[in-house]
């Protein structure tokens, strides 16, 4: 008997995105982390999953835009490849069954072709900071650049993040802000923006004890993060969580 | 009761790495009612959660004393299960220790992240000699004082179990008690002690321990006094309490068809060393491998059924959303129904893109035969074999009966079916080893590969060779030897390197993969050691040692410098050959094994005398089952799995 070639595996017939939240003590998994718990909830949940062919085949997955580490969010998306066709509100129902504590499918829509990641290419956070962040918020909104230390696998960067940050604002508490973030040079992370304003302003030390929570992605237009589901999934499932996602 | 700590814990996490490990709320974790409980444990493995979780006993314990599954119960107790609870507490990394101290944070349970000190047992699985500091330091963290002696009734009783105990000497000082084999009856029977006397009112401590002692299911070790010779050898062992039991025994664990754990094994967040859903197909081994401590101390074989074990993994597939299912066991080719479990498996699972693995080393083509099954999706890497030493008259010696003509024939079918690697495992440092000895192993895997080759027709194929210095371990035939020294681990395993390195036909397709020979003399001074090497452990500690498993952390300087400082002559313990006569650390601890047997096994092995496997052959008196009073049980049951239909529970014929 000689090696045998791996299995084809049939191309997916539907293609379905979500929206989920990580919260909680949830938040400190890595985007590794979930993609494990996730595939295993798919498989606690029967989801008749899409996989790649070769050797080692593996459920078909998508994910876009991971929240950092550390990082709660409202607006995870990702999307799955299936084998069979299924209404996407029962994969919702039944992966919410199954989820670890903390992670929750808040949508689901059929995909319409489109490439989700263009649709995500900006987020809106908010940040809470602990001290007064009026002053940093104005300075930091003055500055043409603002250079952040960043440490990365290949040690500490420098970055501008001036230019990727489209929209400051400290709340009315003052206590925290929301800031939205878009496409540039690098990816600006919550971390960064605190760093960014304790370069600005000496009221905010980095880094600080702050809080950060991922509000929204979507698209940037008209003073709001649009999400890409749509007005109407928005509209239900920001009720729901108790938040308002635009600035 | 103290409230959870998690809100103080919260702002630390963000600071240190892979912080998911300590949050807990893992899929299938249990939160009981703290307070509505009588007896709480905090189930401990002494490293980090990504070794401990995925550690089985831990797992079968943890959903025993929660009462959290379907299985049948054995014993009674159950029904009435809120008495009980388990929560689960790791050895936590130095970076967030340093913060947890800075703060005034103790060590949590990972459940309801409640102080540690809280619970009633702290049940400590010791699994490796390289853990003991890290005992020690949760410990420390958890603000329980280190040595047994000074607890009060504000401290949790410190109880251990694992395969490490078989000689606690080395801890004994901080351990409060220590269970000697099979858990699952123990702790539930350990726990209704507990809470019988809690139900008493305040007794006090040590009544506890005396009721726990004098009922055989353990061995509390301040209640036995050692003394020693002027030559440094013990004297004795003896009881200083009234009721007592001179000697121990250990738990064995019967009809492992009724005990069905781990039902629903939790499912870690964080990355763990195994990623699987495991099933122990069998407990126990009696091939007789004379280096072999978890094949002495595990006796008899006890199988479990082919419908057992498929029902487990449906049930536990289903549980944990897991893809990869272990079927363990000490030799697990040597299941009676081992051909209808792979097979019938691999039908069941075919398609669905579950794997299946099963840790077997046998060097027969039987064994391929098996990873054949377990492979139909084509992948073919590689295969394992152990033939542990590398002449035959090693092999004889260690009575790991194979001959180099049986290990070439065997790979020549794995090169022809297929497979292109084979992974040799060996080990260095046997008793009566030469030099000549070791290097035979490159001579063994030059043929490999020239077989290899020459069976798959390609120039493809690889042989890995895994050497592991060896460490004398008690209860085994090799108790009495001297353990090689590290300098000598190291030269043999280097000459052997260098022979392969330098042949210009096979040097290339073969890989020594080996580990320094100093770990291995520290592992063999707690293996063999006695009471006082304790002051050794806690001096290690004091030093900053603790995580000795991994590399990174391990100082040998160290472990010389802290048995200096306390006394304590690392050779007496590990290079010397103990003489029949002597009164060995762990002899006061009775798992069946007849002294006289395994004793003349140690001349046997000398002598080129070999033992066959009570499970074929016939008894050979090792004395476990009469003393015991128990058997070996195995099949074949004769019965088979049908394929599962979508939706449907396990259905067996």
């Amino acid at each position: 008997m000689s090696r045998q070639p791996p299995v084809q595996q049939p191309p997916p017939v539907q293609r379905v995105r979500l929206r989920y939240f990580k919260q909680g003590p949830a938040r400190f998994a890595s985007q590794q982390d979930f993609a494990r718990a996730f595939e295993r909830a798919l498989r606690r949940a029967a989801v008749p999953m899409a996989y790649s062919s070769g050797f080692n085949p593996h459920p078909r997955i998508s994910y876009s835009n991971a929240v950092p580490t550390g990082v709660a969010s409202l607006a995870e998306y990702l999307e799955i490849a299936l084998a069979q066709r299924i209404d996407p509100v029962s994969v919702q129902a039944s992966l919410n069954r199954v989820l670890p504590g903390g992670f929750q499918i808040m949508a689901a829509v059929e995909s319409d072709g489109t490439a989700l990641a263009e649709l995500l290419t900006h987020s809106a956070w908010r940040i809470d900071l602990g001290v007064d962040a009026t002053a940093a918020v104005a300075a930091f909104l003055a500055a043409d650049s603002v250079v952040v230390q960043r440490m990365g696998k290949a040690g500490l960067r420098e970055l501008d993040i001036r230019a990727a940050v489209v929209a400051l604002a400290a709340d009315a508490g003052a206590l925290s802000l929301r800031a939205v973030t878009g496409p540039g040079k690098v990816v600006v992370r919550p971390g960064d923006i605190v760093a960014g304003l304790a370069v600005v302003s000496p009221a905010v030390v980095s880094p600080g004890a702050s809080l950060a929570l991922r509000v929204a992605q979507g698209v940037w237009s008209d003073g709001r993060v649009r999400d890409p589901f749509g007005p109407e999934k928005l509209a239900n499932d920001a009720a729901n969580a108790g938040i308002v996602a635009n600035l | 009761m103290t409230e959870s700590l998690f809100t103080r814990l919260e702002p630390l996490l963000a600071q240190v790495q892979k912080p998911i490990q300590y949050v807990g709320g893992e899929v299938n974790s249990q939160s009981k009612d703290f307070a509505a409980a009588e007896v709480r444990w905090a189930l401990f493995f002494p490293d980090a959660y990504e070794v401990g979780q995925p550690n089985q006993g831990m797992a079968i314990l943890y959903e025993l004393l929660n009462a959290c599954s379907s299985a049948p119960m054995p014993v009674g107790e159950q029904g009435d299960d809120d008495w009980l609870l388990a929560e689960r507490t790791f050895t936590i990394w130095p970076d967030l220790a340093k913060l947890m101290r800075e703060n005034g944070v103790p060590q949590f349970s990972w459940e309801s992240h409640r102080p540690v000190r809280d619970f009633d047992v702290l049940g400590v699985s010791l699994s490796t000699e390289l853990g003991y500091t890290n005992l020690l330091e949760t410990l420390d963290l958890a603000g329980i004082p280190r040595y047994a002696t000074d607890r009060t009734a504000a401290d949790p009783l410190v109880i251990a179990g694992g395969h490490a105990v078989f000689n606690p000497e080395p801890v004994a000082d901080f351990l409060d008690a220590v269970v000697l084999g099979d858990g699952e009856e123990a702790v539930l029977r350990v726990s209704a002690l507990i809470r019988d006397h809690k139900r008493q009112g305040d007794a006090g401590r040590e009544q506890l321990l005396l009721n726990l002692a004098k009922s055989g299911l353990v061995y509390v070790p301040s209640f036995y006094d050692v003394s020693y010779l002027p030559d440094g050898r013990i004297e004795a062992v003896r009881p200083n309490r009234p009721g007592v039991p001179a000697r121990v025994g250990k738990q064995v664990l019967l009809e492992l068809d009724e005990w069905q754990y781990p039902v629903q094994p939790i499912v870690p967040l964080a990355e763990t060393v195994h990623e699987r859903y495991s099933v122990e197909i069998f407990r126990g081994c009696t091939r007789g491998c004379r280096f072999c401590q978890a094949g002495m101390v595990t006796r008899p074989v006890r199988e479990r059924g082919i419908q057992t074990v498929g029902t487990m993994v449906a049930r536990g597939l289903a549980a944990t959303g897991l893809a990869e299912v272990g079927l363990l066991s000490l030799s697990s080719a040597d299941h009676t129904e081992i051909a209808g479990i792979t097979g019938q498996l691999a039908d069941r699972y075919a398609g669905t893109n579950v794997s299946l693995s099963l840790p077997s080393t046998r060097v027969d083509a039987f064994n391929i035969d098996l990873a054949n099954e377990l492979s139909r999706n084509g992948r073919r890497s590689g295969l394992t074999f152990a033939p542990e030493g590398g002449t035959d008259r090693m092999r004889q010696v260690i009575n790991k009966m194979v001959s180099e003509d049986d290990l070439i024939r065997t790979v020549e079918i794995a090169f022809s079916q297929g497979w292109r690697q084979v992974k040799l495992y060996f080990m260095c440092g046997l008793p009566t080893e030469t030099d000549e000895d070791v290097l035979a192993i490159a001579e063994l895997a030059f043929r490999v590969i020239e077989t290899g080759r020459r069976a798959a027709n390609s120039r493809d194929v690889r042989c890995t060779i895994s050497i592991g210095g060896f460490v004398p371990k008690p209860h085994t035939t090799f108790q009495w030897a001297g353990q090689a020294d590290a300098e000598t681990v190291n030269r043999r395993v280097r000459a052997l390197k260098d022979k392969v390195r330098a042949d210009r036909r096979y040097g290339r397709a073969i890989t020594v993969r080996y580990a320094e020979g100093e770990p291995g003399m520290v592992e063999g001074l707690l293996s063999r050691g006695d009471r006082r090497v304790g002051k050794v452990i806690e001096q290690v500690w004091l030093q900053g040692g603790h995580f000795d498993g991994w590399r990174e952390y391990f100082s040998y300087q160290r472990w010389l410098d802290a048995a200096a400082a306390v006394g304590i002559d690392l050779d007496w313990y590990t290079t010397r050959e103990r003489s029949q006569d002597e009164v060995l650390p762990w002899d006061h601890l009775d798992l069946g094994l007849d002294r006289v047997w395994l004793w003349q096994d140690w001349v046997d092995a000398r002598n080129g005398g070999e033992v066959a496997d009570c499970r074929w052959a016939g008894c050979y008196d090792c004395g476990v089952c009469p003393a015991l009073g128990v058997e070996t049980q195995i099949g074949p049951t004769l019965r088979s799995l049908l394929p599962l239909t979508a939706g449907s529970e396990p259905v067996s014929v």
